[in-house]
């Protein structure tokens, strides 16, 4: 079966090959460093024979993940030539030819790894879950080696070394930050809020004037940078974290309180009629019927609240705070231009909204997994 | 909407002004913002009150409730503005000054508004970008789409100040910064519209467009491009409202230069409660205008294409 030349390989052949002819020939021992060209050059030499290789034989996902070993072993290389040989800042032409033939065969690894289909869940989803760690970790190296290689300030971006080394070396203010941010506003305002947008919402569920007169006010709303009453928040309740969980209460009740009365007039006729038919009253009615029924939309309000909570916690310290929170130590550190500290709490704030996150999507799957979403056909 | 057609008798007595008005959405409307209102009064009323005695105990006058109400909603500084103290505040800066003058709410509003718009354009094209590409390329989706749909999870506007201040230190001010927030906090809705939009065609649609051998330049601009602008449209809303937001964040840590962000910066700063909540107002207004405007535009492309009658 002939197949077109994969355009990847070929280019991965190109930057390879061409990174081999100017390593033997242009190499200037004055300023190359000791044992640095033979290295790449041997480098080189391995992706275009991984490159040959992978044009020749056929799309299977063994053979990618063949090509992201080679990626890796070349990633790893290419860092000790930066740190190890002292060679960021002095890059040659050769060392980015190298690296856009690893750029090269790693996009074709990905490729075959992409074409991966089984029947088989469990390796499927091993798969599905491998090309997104493996493309991250590929940006993460890239945005390294492009920091070191051109030697951009730190203070404009930090390679993610610096980031990492920051981040283990100030857990214990981290952890006050978080805290402070996450633990006290944020959980709070969560709380309060949507538990009050659900309870409104039940309310005016009761009353279909209400209905029709709140519904579309609460889908107008969240549309409205509501953000901005944080100094209003902390005009009122103080600089500490009570006026963060009150932004937070008003970002959060609008999302829920129209998800809510959305979905309590979800359950179908059919539903209905069988509840009448048996005579249950409104609060069987609500418990038995219509409140699993809305349980997707209300899961829906609480994972886009999960987002709005951090972000409305965090614009809210900006307006102040006492000298400890996320959004304090962001705004600070930006002044005094401590960029990679900035990052480490953006980490931060990134593992604590992506885990908040993914405890509401468990929480939903555990409660709604009769929905059509989750069931498999 | 809930309205129950089959319950309705089949010869309807002849309906007054009023019950019209209340049988759709617009009187229950009017009824809660007219109670919003009221509800607002009563709390600045309340809210103010407590400063107000402090007055008049210290000046040793006696006063009554009404003297309480009528002062307490005319307050320089209150805890709680009145809605038409906001309103007058309103008028006098939008409609009183000339609208190049820094103290005129048109000039921040603008300068708020031009770099939202900005960072809107550039972000929802950079988002149907992706869009096109994750679904074109299968290795794009499998390795870019998770990360999309979990970059929603990150609390991205604690980017803002960084981005701001950096940019600032290499001598990039004013509206691009700015644009930059805004961008990328609308193109994540984007993408992930657009891939649902561009993957809506049905697979007999899909099948009848092969059928006549079309390239995937045609199958693009001839089926998947049109059924994905009602997604489009639905994700550019957000879009808008998400690019006002981050324009306002992003004026934030500048120090307060111009902007509605400014303006409510500078409220804060120096106690101008009335200054904070026109500010806010205004923003709100402006928001509402975006997405009324966007969804004025998708009703009009959509009954061009025949997608809605």
């Amino acid at each position: 079966m002939s197949r077109r030349p994969d355009l990847f390989c070929l280019a991965a052949l190109a930057f390879s090959g061409a990174a081999l002819v100017m390593d033997l020939l242009f190499s200037d021992p004055a300023t190359g460093i000791a044992g640095a060209p033979l290295f790449t050059a041997a480098l080189a030499l391995l992706c275009s024979v991984a490159g040959w290789w992978s044009w020749k034989s056929a799309t299977t996902p063994g053979h990618g993940l063949a090509l992201v070993v080679v990626v890796i072993g070349g990633a790893v290389v290419a860092l000790v030539l930066l740190y190890g040989y002292g060679y960021a800042g002095q890059v040659s032409a050769t060392f980015w030819l190298f690296i856009l033939a690893l750029w090269a065969l790693a996009w074709r690894g990905i490729d075959c790894l992409a074409a991966f289909s089984s029947l088989n869940a469990t390796r499927q989803r091993l798969v599905d879950t491998l090309i997104p760690v493996l493309f991250g970790a590929w940006l993460l190296f890239l945005w390294e080696v492009l920091v070191a290689g051109f030697e951009v300030p730190h203070v404009l971006l930090p390679p993610p070394s610096a980031i990492a080394a920051r981040f283990a070396g100030s857990l214990d203010i981290l952890r006050a930050d978080f805290y402070q941010t996450f633990m006290k506003a944020v959980l709070a305002g969560y709380v309060i809020g949507c538990g009050s947008g659900f309870a409104v919402a039940v309310l005016v569920d009761r009353v279909p004037f209400l209905q029709r007169g709140l519904l579309p006010l609460g889908n107008l709303v969240s549309a409205l940078p509501i953000v901005g009453v944080a100094p209003i928040m902390v005009m009122w309740f103080g600089f500490d974290w009570q006026s963060k969980a009150a932004v937070v209460v008003i970002m959060t009740f609008f999302p829920m309180l129209v998800n809510t009365v959305t979905g309590l007039s979800e359950a179908g006729a059919l539903e209905r009629d069988l509840m009448r038919s048996y005579g249950a009253g409104y609060w069987q009615n609500l418990f038995k019927l219509r409140l699993p029924a809305a349980l997707p939309f209300i899961f829906n309000a609480l994972k886009i609240n999960s987002t709005l909570a951090m972000i409305g916690a965090i614009v809210a310290e900006f307006f102040g705070t006492p000298t400890v929170g996320m959004g304090f130590r962001i705004s600070t550190e930006v002044g005094r231009m401590n960029v990679d500290m900035v990052w480490a709490e953006i980490v931060v704030a990134a593992i604590a909204g992506s885990a908040f996150y993914g405890v509401m999507a468990l929480l939903e799957r555990k409660f709604t997994f009769w929905h059509a979403s989750y069931r498999q056909n | 909407m809930m309205t129950s057609v089959t319950q309705q008798p089949l010869v309807q007595p002849p309906a007054g002004i009023g019950t019209r008005l209340f049988a759709g959405n617009t009187g229950p409307v009017t009824v809660i913002l007219l109670l919003f209102v009221a509800i607002w009064y009563a709390g600045a009323v309340y809210l103010n009150a407590p400063w107000q005695i402090d007055i008049y105990e210290r000046a040793k006058v006696d006063w009554t409730l009404g003297d309480l109400v009528h002062e307490t909603l005319r307050q320089e500084r209150p805890v709680l503005p009145a809605p038409h103290q906001v309103l007058v505040e309103m008028n006098e800066t939008i409609f009183g000054k000339r609208i190049t003058s820094k103290r005129s709410l048109v000039y921040h509003t603008w300068v708020t508004l031009s770099s939202a718009f900005l960072g809107f354009v550039i972000g929802t094209l950079l988002g149907g970008l992706i869009a096109v590409g994750i679904v074109h390329v299968v290795s794009l989706e499998k390795s870019l789409m998770p990360w999309v749909i979990s970059s929603q999870t990150i609390p991205i506007l604690a980017l803002a100040p960084m981005i701001i201040v950096v940019l600032g230190a290499i001598g990039l001010k004013g509206l691009v910064p700015k644009a930059i927030i805004s961008t990328y906090l609308c193109f994540f809705p984007v993408t992930i519209g657009m891939v649902k939009g561009l993957r809506s065609p049905n697979p007999l649609q899909m099948d009848l467009i092969r059928t006549y051998s079309a390239s995937k330049w045609q199958i693009f601009w001839m089926l998947r491009f049109p059924s994905s602008v009602p997604f489009l449209f639905t994700s550019l809303k957000v879009a808008i409202a998400a690019s006002l937001v981050g324009a306002i964040v992003g004026e934030m840590p500048t120090g307060a230069q111009a902007g509605l962000g400014a303006r409510l910066l500078a409220g804060s700063y120096y106690g101008q409660t009335i200054q904070i909540w026109s500010a806010l107002v205004t923003a709100a207004l402006v928001a509402a205008l975006m997405v009324a405007l966007i969804g004025w535009i998708e009703r009009l492309t959509l009954k061009r294409m025949g997608l809605q009658p």
